[in-house]
């Protein structure tokens, strides 16, 4: 059995598949021609890389996110970990088992080494991104459990609370996580239930997150997604296309900080109920005014089409700006923040419903970026203080993670470079 | 009370007496397919080189089938794979040093099968098969004696806890049930195992059926601790004894019926995993015991029945797996620790008084020492 694999039970169907959806994103945008093809059903997404995968992937429809706690204090068994996850990530990101023969290739008489409800299905172009957080080097009493505090980024902080923040320690922070995104949710389970698994006794689950569809497009080559509200989100966000623009804002650049973090990446993370019923009470023209944009096209107010540059000078009746001075737009815009970009990564949500009748529903926010402290942290100051949409958010997870560098691929099954080999080492 | 208990584990297939120095059943050159129909049995190869031989066994044929690898005397099995139903394939895993054996299928289960010459040539492996088994056998005759002791246990103190609840002594009573039902929980998988006994015994309310009769453990313990419940009606004296009577004669049932039980290690393997599972689902939720609180009395008597029979397999698993050995040994002392923390004279705090934290620690704990518990058997009997 030892040749079971997720992979090779569909090499015949892949190709089928795959052509319809590349067909669904055509009409994303003129310039898709030269870009690789959006994720396919069957695609394998490359693991190892300068950079972790998942972050300029083209963001694939299905997110399940997870953060853990480390419960160990042996720096051994976390590297250890960081191994086991390597090599584990690697295979299932290939669309095979966790283990080799793990769902029923192994012993009769023994616990399947892998949780077996991804057999049968592709790759899905499932990737998994890894992240540390700031209790990692100083846990809340203040111990530098793994002896590793000197290599701690100076980037990476407690994100500061945000006016409206309503957040819940059991939904934010965290030591370690992983994001994991596919085109079929069962894919992006499977991938982390089985991570958990291998981490029992030197992680524990804090906290996780499905995401059931896209809100961000991170290739010009798809099409801009709408969020919970209805609207088309993300239409300026950075693209995988734009590769110095990325070394600007998202990749950590030699001597940006400790050298361990160079290639990496910081990631902020927000779970953003939205009041859906009361907006969904709230008129066209009222919705319109506090995105900043059209419902239908996404065109900015100030008029053109959807990837038309806002115009935050052009002003109408009375000498109001078209696009409102609170509007979300105008104030996520870069303009607002000396050029500064994020890249965008979330995903719509719902953990069902709250008992009073409303849907428990909103957006994940998921974003990378070089610096937090200068490219998140002002902007949300500015949206929560002044964004005309906060009326209808609510704050309620959050968390800051470095982003380890990619792995490269040192060859072989054994001595392989793993995650966090900078960090532990 | 775990209805999904399966009381025995007779489908497993792998010999118990074959031993093998290493978990690698490629090593033996590749696995070895045979195909079992209902008149014929077709080995791919009829020589092997002595280590792990992996055969996989696919039944082609229409009736239930086995098969068997038997030393060349044609009596001693080495290693057999039962219950193939047809179309199925299923996979043996046996150590076999040189020499001469016999494979046999057997198509209906029935007869001497059809039986067919196997050479294992080379080295002799390094654990001799006998060696192993009788540190399991040693294994499995302590395991019966610490089951038989704790019955004996459980019998007493249930016999007074029982006269104490019909004379009215609720006081002394309550001190006593959750010592008494140590004894029982240390042993819970094997009290499962007889399926009209445990839900006489240990049935939870929340695991009636509708216009199901409730007694055993339980149905007293509510009476004891009514305070969870403003609705409930108070046991008549007629009733208590009732309750009483049927507690003691069935606790005495399951004592004589565990004298007669005889275990194979794959059970206790089986059974400690079984025991941290109540742990995880039952006791670190605190329902188990939901009207006194005791759980962290019935959460030490699994960890402890649990501990038993790693202990009593360590002699074993240190010949086939030292790492898993050490492991298990760490996790079962961390846990302990953490439980230790929680004492309270005789007995342990109750289990309204921890904190979320405190819970979660808890499992964590749990979950910690479960992952490499579950590969116990796997690890002794491969």
């Amino acid at each position: 059995m030892s040749g079971f694999s997720r992979r090779s039970l569909l090499v015949g169907g892949a190709g089928a598949v795959g052509a319809g959806a590349v067909g669904a994103f055509v009409a994303g945008r003129a310039t898709a021609a030269d870009v690789p093809a959006p994720a396919a059903s069957g695609r394998v997404v490359p693991f190892f890389g300068r950079h972790q995968a998942g972050i300029v992937t083209p963001a694939q429809d299905r997110l399940y996110f997870a953060a853990f706690d480390v419960i160990t204090d042996d720096r051994d068994e976390l590297r250890e970990l960081l191994a086991a996850w390597t090599l584990a990530a690697e295979r299932m990101t290939r669309g095979l088992e966790a283990a080799p023969d793990g769902a029923v290739g192994g012993p009769y008489v023994a616990p399947p080494a892998d949780t077996g409800e991804a057999l049968d299905l592709p790759a899905a172009s499932l990737t998994l991104t890894f992240g540390v957080g700031p209790s990692l080097f100083a846990d809340a009493a203040g111990r530098d459990r793994f002896g590793i505090s000197d290599r701690r980024p100076a980037a990476l902080v407690h994100l500061p609370h945000f006016a409206g923040d309503n957040l819940d320690a059991g939904r934010s922070g965290g030591d370690l996580c992983v994001q994991a995104c596919a085109d079929d949710p069962q894919v992006a389970f499977h991938a982390v239930r089985n991570l958990a698994r291998i981490g029992f006794g030197v992680v524990s689950l804090r906290w996780s997150q499905l995401g059931f569809g896209r809100t961000s497009s991170t290739s010009t080559a798809q099409s801009t997604p709408r969020n919970l509200f209805g609207f088309k989100d993300g239409t300026a966000n950075l693209k995988a296309e734009e590769t110095d623009e990325l070394n600007r804002h998202v990749w950590v650049q030699p001597g940006d900080d400790v050298d361990w973090m160079t290639g990496g990446s910081y990631l902020v993370a927000r779970r953003i109920n939205m009041h859906i019923e009361t907006w969904d009470r709230t008129s066209l023209g009222e919705q319109e005014n506090i995105v900043g944009r059209t419902k239908g096209t996404g065109a900015p107010m100030s008029g053109g089409t959807e990837f038309t540059e806002p115009d935050f000078a052009l002003t109408g009746t009375g000498d109001a700006p078209l696009v409102a001075l609170g509007s979300h737009v105008r104030l996520a815009h870069p303009t607002s923040h000396g050029g500064v970009r994020i890249l965008r990564r979330g995903y719509n949500f719902t953990d069902g419903s709250d008992g009073l009748g409303r849907l428990d529903a909103g957006l994940f926010f998921i974003a990378y970026m070089r610096d937090p402290g200068n490219q998140f942290v002002p902007m949300q100051r500015l949206l929560s203080a002044g964004d005309l949409m906060m009326e209808y958010l609510e704050h309620t997870g959050s968390a800051l993670f470095a982003v380890l560098p990619g792995v490269g691929d040192a060859g072989g099954e054994t001595g392989r470079a793993s995650l966090g080999d900078g960090l532990l080492a | 009370m775990n209805r999904r208990f399966v009381p025995a584990l007779v489908l497993v297939p792998f010999g118990l007496l074959a031993a093998c120095t290493e978990n690698d059943p490629a090593s033996a050159g590749g696995s070895i397919s045979v195909v079992s129909t209902d008149s014929a049995c077709t080995v791919s190869r009829t020589e092997a080189v002595a280590g792990n031989l992996v055969f996989d066994v696919k039944n082609a044929g229409s009736q239930v089938t086995e098969f068997y690898l038997l030393a060349g005397d044609g009596l001693r099995i080495v290693g057999e794979v039962e219950n193939i139903g047809p179309g199925l394939t299923r996979q043996m895993v046996v150590a076999a040093g040189p020499g001469e054996y016999l494979t046999a299928c057997k198509p209906g289960m029935v007869g001497d099968g059809i039986r067919a010459p196997f050479s294992v040539t080379g080295e002799a492996v390094v654990a001799p098969a006998g060696q192993l088994g009788e540190l399991l056998a040693t294994a499995t005759e302590q395991y019966a004696l610490y089951v038989e002791e704790q019955a004996e246990e459980l019998i007493e103190k249930t016999t007074e806890f029982a006269a104490l609840y019909v004379a009215g002594d609720d006081g002394a009573a309550r001190a006593l049930y959750a010592d008494a039902r140590t004894h029982w929980e240390r042993i819970e998988p094997v009290a499962e195992s007889f399926g009209d006994l445990d839900p006489r015994l240990d049935l939870r309310e929340a695991d009636l059926a509708e216009g199901e009769a409730w007694t055993g453990w339980h149905r007293i313990e509510k009476d004891l601790w009514p305070e969870g419940d403003p609705a409930y009606t108070a046991a008549t004296q007629a009733e208590r004894e009732a309750l009483a009577e049927q507690l003691v004669a069935d606790t005495n049932e399951l004592g004589e019926r565990v004298d007669e039980l005889t275990f194979s290690a794959d059970q206790l393997g089986n059974g400690a995993k079984e025991l941290l599972d109540e742990v995880a689902t039952g006791k670190v939720t605190g329902e188990e015991e939901i009207w006194s609180h005791t759980d962290l009395w019935d959460f030490q008597a699994n960890v402890d029945g649990a501990r038993i029979a790693f202990e009593v397999l360590q002699p074993a698993l240190l010949t086939k797996d030292a790492a898993l050995s050490d492991l298990l040994a760490e996790r079962f002392a961390e846990l302990q620790e953490l439980l230790d923390q929680y004492r309270d004279g005789d007995g342990f705090v109750l289990y309204t008084e921890l904190t979320a934290d405190q819970v979660k620690e808890l499992s964590d704990a749990v979950n910690a020492l479960s992952e490499p518990l579950s590969n116990l058997t796997a690890a002794v009997v491969l």
